[in-house]
């Protein structure tokens, strides 16, 4: 006995909460009353997201997707769907926003995600070319090859709208176009996995789950702007993203997708593996050149830009692991295809690495003009244990934090650049009541001061400055005019610094300042509303509500806590190291925190 | 510390019964699928990995599984995941699989044709190229 279709009742916190339990429990009477028992199996799942419009429910294999349903409605769900097949339109999940967006075929379909680069992620075998060449791998450089030339390529490129995934958003066919029209013997392709963002990860999933993706745009590239040497550039801290990528080279030349004479097509490519140290700066494009070189990672200023005289003084072109993980698809699927994803000045999609104080964090990728909130409550499921929403970070140490207010704006690179943060290459980190905004700026300032390579006297010492003062506010030594120095070294920063790094580095800091000044104010006038500052809190016990459990005198690491039953407890401030277990034990409240 | 895994993972599929028709899909009506990324790794996908090995060959279906790895499916938050293709069925992605959850998926899902309660999770996007 076979089941012939499946109900699926979400079973996460947030809807077990609003009655799923009732909804499952019905759904199994109503399909015993109904004589339906044994075509149907009705389980519990682990949670879908869209917590917000729980409690959910599908229906396979049909894919309905149910949202706000209740017990009453199993009745129906039974009676027409299991009995009858037909669907139960009023409880479809509607979502007129997407509509307006992706005008593909995929109209109505109820998921916010839609995978372009990630396309072969968790899908295919990545270290079997054949899996990948089953799903239309390889096509894209067939089709270059063989029918659209170079000038087809970049206009394909051109047509598709395809930006730069790795932060500034540069359109990739008019870089390709510069490198192509330069005469040289000598030209190279390179790409940029130096991914160094605290929280990112999108680059090394990218190329652990599909690694020819970048080996074949990286050919088309090649062909396109007549180079026959690439370079990967990965950290050395990637080892099994880079492993496979050695697999993955070894199985293209075997088949001849890679050497010489590919496909018999004349054009010979191939890629070598360059390890990065794991130093940010080399993130940086010029930087990176300098390091492949083997110099030391250190930019130098453009113009002249890598695309006209970049590795060994070559017209290089030079893009970051998601840009390229496009190409194939905009190449086979056609750049007018591509197009009609995002919005008007950002076409396709983004990935992110959500994570943070996220109900489900998650390698993600939505079309260009998604909303945060979507992003955040939709695929995210909201905020971990129902605290309040304090900011999202997008662009890591180069970007800013995003609050409440700002959470339905459209995503993509104007947007995000307009409230003081960027695109970056999409960590995407959620923080929520318990963080502390100047506290979230100086580790990013400290990141800053220790990936500035030092070159630049704006950068290594602006950085050092601004940490500075961040971290006398964090300790409650910080005065009012503080804020107007880290404005002014910041803006200063921005304008003189050498490179991305320092041009960007005041951004989380510039960005708090002007959402939370408040925070900063309060930190200056000596309280941390998180507690987060330690040198700002101060623990004690309130006598009247201690009941002499003794439970964090137990808990206390440094034994500072002392007293008896009758005597309550106390904590010593001059041995207290504030690290909060005493407050999180008690269970009276009578640890106060302040 | 990844090469070493793959290795292992090479080691384990030699080892294990049935070893050559298990690398040929055809004739094969199952898939069971595991993510390992480095984060599906770190979380124990390889224990997954191993029990499903060894509870298909205890049901003894070897003949009837392939099993395979693939990249990232991108729900970090449930690592390590699984997909499993049995025809007739939707296919369906478990998250949270330790070895028993693993087990168990192999007995109420491969065998008995039945979905696990409680570690169901949807797929993020649909297939853009595959449709």
């Amino acid at each position: 006995m076979a089941y012939k279709q499946f109900i699926l009742v979400c079973g996460g916190t947030g809807c077990e909460s609003s009655k799923a339990d009732d909804i499952f429990k019905e759904l199994h009477a109503q399909a015993e009353a109904q004589g339906v028992a044994s075509d149907v199996q009705i389980v519990k799942t682990g949670c879908f997201g869209f917590c917000e419009k729980g409690p959910i429910v599908k229906v396979l294999p049909s894919e309905s997707f149910y949202v706000e349903v209740k017990p009453e409605d199993a009745k129906e769900i039974i009676a027409e769907q299991i009995v009858k097949g037909r669907e139960v339109k009023r409880l479809l999940y509607k979502d007129d926003t997407q509509k307006e967006r992706i005008k593909t075929e995929e109209i109505g379909f109820y998921q916010k995600q839609y995978r372009i680069v990630l396309r072969n992620c968790g899908i295919i075998n990545p270290e079997n070319i054949e899996e990948y060449i089953a799903r239309d791998g390889y096509a894209g450089l067939e089709k270059a090859l063989f029918e659209l030339k170079p000038e087809g390529v970049i206009n394909e490129l051109k047509i598709a709208g395809l930006r730069g995934r790795g932060g500034a958003g540069f359109p990739t066919w008019r870089k390709w176009e510069f490198t192509r029209v330069v005469k040289e013997e000598q030209k190279y392709v390179v790409c940029n996995a130096d991914e160094g963002d605290p929280g990112a990860y999108m680059d090394r999933s990218t190329i652990e789950g599909d690694p020819h993706s970048v080996i074949e745009a990286m050919t088309v590239c090649g062909y396109t702007i007549g180079a026959n040497k690439g370079f990967v550039y990965i950290r050395a801290e990637y080892p099994l993203a880079i492993e496979r990528l050695k697999i993955a080279l070894r199985q293209a030349r075997e088949l001849g997708l890679l050497g010489d004479d590919i496909l018999g097509s004349g054009f010979s490519f191939d890629i070598e593996i360059r390890l990065g140290a794991g130093a940010f700066v080399c993130g940086e494009e010029t930087a990176l050149l300098q390091s492949i070189e083997g110099n030391r990672g250190m930019p130098i200023p453009r113009p002249p830009f890598p695309a006209v005289k970049g590795l060994w003084g070559k017209p290089t072109v030079i893009n970051n692991v998601e840009t390229w993980a496009n190409i194939p698809v905009i190449l086979t699927k056609g750049g007018a295809w591509f197009a009609k994803i995002g919005t008007e000045t950002s076409k396709g999609t983004k990935v992110f690495a959500l994570t943070g104080k996220i109900k489900n964090s998650g390698l993600v990728e939505v079309p260009m003009g998604t909303t945060l909130r979507e992003i955040i409550y939709d695929i995210g499921g909201g905020i971990k244990s129902g605290k309040k929403f304090l900011g999202a970070q997008t662009g890591g140490p180069s970007g800013g934090i995003i609050t409440e207010e700002y959470l339905d704006t459209p995503i993509d690179y104007e947007s995000l650049t307009a409230l003081g943060s960027m695109m970056g290459s999409g960590g995407l980190i959620v923080m929520d009541e318990d963080d502390c905004v100047v506290d979230v700026s100086k580790f990013y300032m400290e990141f800053c001061v220790d990936e500035s390579c030092g070159k630049c006297t704006p950068c290594r010492v602006g950085t050092a400055q601004m940490h500075d003062i961040l971290d006398k506010i964090t300790k409650g030594q910080g005065k009012v005019e503080d804020l107007e120095k880290l404005e002014k070294i910041g803006h200063a920063l921005r304008r003189a610094a050498l490179c991305g790094l320092g041009q960007t580095a005041p951004n989380p800091t510039l960005s708090t300042i002007k959402r939370f000044r408040q925070e900063y104010l309060d930190h200056i006038n000596g309280t941390c509303r998180s507690g987060k500052c330690k040198d700002l809190v101060t623990y004690s016990i309130d006598k009247d509500k201690c009941i002499g459990c003794s439970l964090c005198a137990r808990k206390c690491p440094v034994n500072c806590i002392s007293g008896s039953k009758a005597d309550k407890y106390t904590i010593d401030a001059s041995k207290c190291i504030k690290c909060g277990e005493c407050f999180t034990a008690c269970k009276f409240n009578a640890v106060l925190k302040k | 510390m990844a090469k070493m895994t793959l290795d292992q993972l090479r080691k384990l599929r030699e080892e294990t019964k049935g070893e050559m028709t298990r690398r040929e899909t055809e004739g094969k009506e199952i898939q069971v699928i595991v993510g390992m990324g480095t984060c599906g790794i770190a979380a124990g996908a390889k224990d997954a990995f191993e029990a499903i090995v060894k509870a298909v060959d205890e049901h003894k279906i070897t003949a009837n599984v392939v099993i395979r790895q693939t990249g990232c499916m991108g729900l970090c938050h449930v690592e390590p995941t699984v997909e499993v293709i049995v025809p007739g069925m939707p296919a369906t992605i478990y998250g949270k699989v330790d070895a028993a959850i693993a087990a168990d998926i192999v007995r109420k899902h491969l065998v008995d044709r039945k979905l696990v309660s409680g570690h169901i999770y949807d797929r993020p996007a649909i297939d853009i190229v595959n449709k």
